[in-house]
């Protein structure tokens, strides 16, 4: 409804504006009336005819200050409501542009396309309302004077386009599923968010490979919720969750997901990263785990998406396939990394390694330096507990 | 159609150590840029080194200094930059992406209207 509405008046507040309008006329007319038969169509077309009034308004007055519009509306603007899920493509293009910092990306997101009010974007990030209100109005302000243009992308730069809309939803998602900091694990809130998206590009995009992978990367780890917190509050390794309990429902639409985005050759990151949740979400158990395959498809997204936080992972399912020597070995490469200085799952790998091998000391030590980087109280709790387990001298 | 200026940054040692053949080279590249872009492109000029550069800033009590160098030091230096018309930001970075830039980067900004 936004996003038609956006179309019209090429200015965010206009339509927000609009779209309010649109809601308060719903109120008075439904309940005289009734409920339309569609009423998003109904809201729409009130949003969009409320918005072409102002416009038009707007447009007499500047004939009379002798000024010209530079960037005339369609006179006639056909009220389709099928044409909405392109607007959305438009918009959630332009919420994600390149030029808009990667936290103005996301929050513009948040707001616009999913209709969370400022408050609550200001929740998601921990920060006041007072600062994501000026972050949003900096990024309105930034697509206003630069000329950020509300449309789909040419064919040529879509994919590159695509590319900062689907990382905006995974990290959109990555802030749901673990959350950096508080008291719970997971962020329900933000998980459906993110998972709303997925399945709305999806459906604007449903021949693109790269959307297909990251909503079957959402759908295969989101399927084991369920089980990832003990009913007392402890975090659960993969390796204790009860896989009965994971949805089995979910994990037959990711794998069929995954299938179709792994036939784009070379395979994109999310359909990487999907394959291997989905080896995962498939193995009847821990130990029963295929972790060559699991070691393979790193080794292909090593080439695809070089970052080390990938070498870290691969590191781990190395630790599986050949024992934890040769996880720690494959661990050493990172000790310098200084993009990992601070990510507390490099000491946290570490030390599960050194506490495998029966290094008590070390593994101690590394332990202590995983729980300084976190602050996650669930993840906290969970370090502590291997820290005494390892023997606490104190 | 809206005006923006493409600002080029770069290390003015790229050139000093490529020499003349460098400069050829760039100097090339400009014209075929200006060749490709002509109709887009309302102005620009390339600017002499930092070396040659004088600031001017007035102090709160009104006292003018007048000091050698460029106004902040930085590794890449503005050297030159382009007017250009473009219908968005997309078009104006698919434009500023061809402006040759091999020792930094271009910085795109909208000409501020008045009215």
């Amino acid at each position: 409804m936004l996003a038609a509405t956006v179309r019209v008046t090429r200015d965010l507040d206009l339509a927000e504006e609009c779209t309010q309008d649109a809601f308060a006329q719903a109120l008075t007319h439904w309940g005289r009336r009734g409920v339309p038969a569609s009423p998003g169509g109904w809201l729409t077309t009130v949003s969009r005819r409320r918005a072409l009034d102002l416009m038009r308004r707007e447009a007499t007055l500047r004939r009379s200050l002798p000024l010209l519009l530079t960037d005339p509306v369609e006179a006639a603007p056909d009220l389709d409501v099928e044409e909405i899920p392109d607007d959305r493509l438009r918009l959630i293009c332009t919420c994600c542009h390149p030029a808009l910092s990667p936290e103005a990306q996301v929050a513009l997101t948040l707001r616009l396309l999913c209709g969370l009010t400022t408050v609550e974007v200001a929740r998601a990030f921990l920060v006041s309302e007072a600062t994501m209100a000026a972050r949003i109005t900096r990024a309105k302000k930034k697509i206003a004077t630069a000329g950020i243009p509300y449309r789909v992308p040419a064919t040529s730069e879509l994919p590159e386009r695509i590319d900062a809309v689907l990382t905006v939803v995974h990290l959109l998602f990555t802030l749901g599923h673990t959350a950096p900091v508080g008291a719970d694990l997971i962020r329900r809130d933000l998980v459906e968010r993110a998972l709303d998206l997925a399945r709305m590009l999806r459906t604007l995009l449903p021949t693109d490979s790269d959307v297909a992978g990251l909503l079957a990367l959402v759908i295969l780890t989101d399927a084991r919720r369920a089980t990832r917190v003990a009913t007392d509050g402890r975090l659960l390794l993969l390796e204790e969750q009860d896989r009965s309990q994971w949805d089995h429902g979910a994990i037959a639409e990711g794998a069929a997901l995954v299938r179709e985005a792994l036939r784009r050759r070379p395979p994109g990151r999310f359909a990487l990263q999907a394959a291997i949740a989905a080896v995962h979400a498939e193995a009847p158990s821990w130990s029963d785990t295929d972790w060559r395959e699991i070691v393979a498809l790193y080794d292909v997204l090593v080439q695809v998406w070089p970052s080390p936080v990938v070498t870290l992972n691969r590191a781990v399912a190395v630790g599986m396939r050949d024992g934890p020597a040769a996880g720690l070995e494959a661990l050493s490469v990172l000790s310098d990394e200084p993009q990992l200085a601070g990510y507390s799952y490099l000491p946290a790998a570490r030390a599960d390694f050194l506490r495998r091998l029966g290094r008590a000391e070390e593994a101690r030590t590394a332990y202590a330096e995983a729980l300084r980087l976190t602050d996650n109280a669930v993840e906290r709790e969970f370090l502590f507990m291997r820290l005494t387990q390892c023997g606490n001298r104190n | 159609m809206a005006e923006y200026v493409v600002l080029i940054y770069e290390d003015e040692a790229g050139f000093a150590k490529g020499g003349a053949e460098v400069g050829e080279q760039v100097m090339k590249e400009h014209m075929t840029f200006g060749e490709a872009n002509g109709a887009k492109l309302r102005g620009g000029n390339a600017l002499q080194p930092v070396s040659s550069a004088t600031s001017i800033r007035t102090d709160a009590a009104g006292k003018v200094a007048v000091t050698d160098g460029p106004f902040a030091e930085t590794k890449e230096a503005l050297g030159g930059f382009y007017i250009i018309e473009a219908a968005d930001l997309d078009e104006a970075i698919a434009i500023a992406k061809q402006v040759p830039a091999r020792f930094g980067g271009v910085e795109v900004r909208p000409v501020m209207v008045f009215d």
